[in-house]
């Protein structure tokens, strides 16, 4: 009863802003209904939803306590493996461990459980490497995370863990979110959810990452980015705060590379490289580092426009007769580096900032009130 | 000093830095409920005893005792705990949360979130200012605002010893005024007051105890106004020479 008392009065912008996320949720889920499931824009969401948990986590780490860490695309990749293995049905393993004669773990575990187990490695993981490398700081910590994840990467491979991993063969058969359609009696879909779950599970644990921030540890952590002596001259614990906001981050990036792994339907070490840490880097940069909304919208954003909209240059294109010159396989990522660099050059707090969505409300009806009363 | 305990005892510390010797074993007491002030030239080991009280930097031998306790082996957390708070050099406010935010941190070891609203209510009927800026990035603050914002933010600790570390380091000559003023307003209040000043005129005229360091030692010590008066205090740092 007591923490009512202190509580952050919600305001009409929070509400406003929850509002607006409620539609979206049920704009999504209409549209699923509607629109056949082929759809682009269900790719772009389903992935977008992955990678802003992912950004988000990033931005908790990075944005908001200051540890700037490179070794997102080893967390996911453990989170990935972790769902993987404990999802595939028993039926498959045969078929998927082919090589390690139907491999060692022989249950399956429900999907969400398996997903939380995958966040709980992964910040298993963060635990035993920050040990030793939260001692360090801001590019020899960038260095060493980056390390890790390179280490990560290789050691799954490893035909040693074969029974375990399934070497550097595909994980494959373990549900995906095409499972989360409610099928009727004939195997038809009735219900499609697979891009609105994936969009929930997100919504979730970014809420509370949220919830986090805006708490008195959210603050602390804030206060460790701005100056780590005045922080710990007002008592704050530098070490145990940093290591838990490197594990909190990593659990969430454990369970982001969970929802990849449903979103690929397939897993496979060698695909989670330094360029997705740097894909993620980005996505957190151009949203603006300290902003959770800026890493969400900028998240979908960059999966549109790298997977969707820019497809196009590709191709060769032609205009009448004539064939647009330089569209070629690879033109996309030129493209691609040239907005990059104009928003690192000219925007470079990136969409947001460091404001949040209800900030921006506030504004607008300050705006609105100045204008009233004139 | 005889008869009467002590607030703060420190005795013989010795800092090292690397191979130097940043104090070269130091003695003082600071009284209840006065201002005593410590001192002395670039260098000459000011900030270093601060931090070491506080727990920031290692001591290499004597001891600091605090109210009774020995605090040499307590880390930054536990001297908070204990009651001495700290207003860091450059005043070093978190530029990115808000005015608010700052005082919250400052109560962080505090856990009875009721009378913490209450004390960030006395803070700003301390220094109204903060209140207007309530919402404001600290950052945007100018130099003295932020200055009031550090002292505030220590204060949220509820100290029973406030350690200042050169509040007036860079700001307008007005606003120094403004800054001294707090601090005889604190004492009047019967908070017990380290302070560590270049600017030794106005550090002496509210002191009740002084001490002069040089190069890691005392070589100096009485009331405020001894010191003020004397002739070798003068020449060395209040620039009498110069005239």
């Amino acid at each position: 009863m007591e923490r009512n008392i202190n509580r952050k009065r919600i305001d009409s912008a929070t509400i406003i802003s929850a509002a607006i996320v409620l539609c979206l949720y049920i704009a999504v889920f209409i549209a699923e209904q509607i629109l056949p499931s082929t759809s682009m824009l269900f790719t772009v969401l389903k992935k977008g939803a992955t990678y802003a948990l992912v950004a988000v986590s990033m931005n908790l780490c990075n944005g908001f306590t200051g540890i700037f860490s490179l070794g997102q695309a080893g967390f996911m990749l453990i989170g990935a493996y972790v769902y993987g293995i404990f999802t595939i049905p028993v039926i498959s393993r045969a078929d998927v461990y082919q090589y390690y004669s139907g491999g060692l773990v022989q249950f399956t575990l429900p999907v969400f459980v398996a997903m939380l187990l995958a966040g709980l490695a992964a910040a298993f993981f963060a635990f035993l490497i920050g040990l030793p490398v939260l001692r360090l700081k801001s590019d020899y910590l960038a260095i060493a995370t980056l390390g890790f994840a390179e280490i990560i990467r290789a050691l799954f491979q490893w035909d040693k863990l074969g029974p375990v991993t399934n070497g550097s063969n595909m994980l494959r058969l373990f549900p995906t979110f095409n499972d989360f359609n409610i099928r009727g009696a004939d195997g038809q879909v009735t219900v499609y959810l697979s891009t609105l779950v994936p969009l929930l599970i997100s919504g979730v644990c970014i809420g509370a990452i949220i919830l986090l921030i805006n708490s008195t540890f959210g603050r602390a952590l804030k206060a460790i980015r701005d100056d780590e002596i005045a922080a710990e001259a007002m008592g704050v614990r530098l070490a145990s705060h940093k290591r838990l906001a490197f594990c909190i981050s990593s659990f969430f990036a454990g369970v982001g590379g969970a929802m990849l792994a449903m979103y690929q339907t397939t897993v496979q070490a060698k695909s989670f490289t330094t360029a997705m840490t740097y894909e993620i880097l980005l996505i957190v940069v151009i949203g603006g580092i300290g902003s959770v909304t800026g890493s969400c919208i900028s998240s979908f954003l960059f999966v549109a426009a790298s997977e969707w909209w820019l497809r196009f240059l590709d191709q060769k294109q032609m205009i009448g007769n004539f064939e647009v010159p330089l569209l070629r396989n690879g033109f996309r990522l030129v493209v691609f580096s040239i907005i990059i660099m104009i928003v690192v050059l000219f925007f470079r707090r990136g969409i947001m900032g460091t404001r949040e969505l209800p900030d921006i409300i506030r504004g607008w009806q300050r705006k609105k009130k100045g204008g009233a009363s004139k | 000093m005889s008869g009467q305990a002590s607030m703060l005892k420190v005795k013989d510390l010795k800092v090292n830095y690397g191979g130097i010797e940043a104090l070269k074993g130091i003695s003082f007491d600071v009284e209840q409920g006065q201002i005593v002030t410590l001192i002395g030239a670039n260098g000459a080991g000011k900030s270093t005893t601060l931090r070491a009280i506080s727990g920031l930097v290692k001591t290499a031998s004597g001891a600091i005792n605090f109210l009774g306790r020995d605090i040499i082996p307590f880390n930054a957390q536990q001297v908070v705990a204990e009651g001495i708070a700290m207003v860091p050099e450059g005043r070093r406010v978190f530029d990115n949360l808000t005015v608010k935010e700052n005082l919250k941190i400052g109560a962080y070891l505090r856990k009875d979130k009721e009378e913490i609203e209450a004390g960030i209510e006395d803070i700003y009927q301390r220094f109204p200012r903060l209140k207007e800026r309530e919402w404001q990035l600290a950052g945007t603050l100018s130099g003295g605002e932020q200055q009031m914002l550090a002292v505030g933010r220590a204060m949220m600790a509820r100290p029973k010893l406030l350690m200042m570390d050169e509040p007036s380091l860079g700001l307008a000559p007005l606003v120094v005024k403004d800054i001294f003023s707090i601090i005889r307003e604190l004492k009047s209040e019967g908070i017990t007051i380290l302070l560590i000043e270049q600017n030794a005129n106005a550090a002496l005229r509210c002191a009740d105890q002084a001490y002069v360091l040089e190069t890691g030692r005392i070589t100096m010590s009485g009331t405020g106004e001894a010191l003020l008066a004397d002739q070798r205090v003068r020449d060395a740092y209040l620039g009498s020479t110069a005239r």
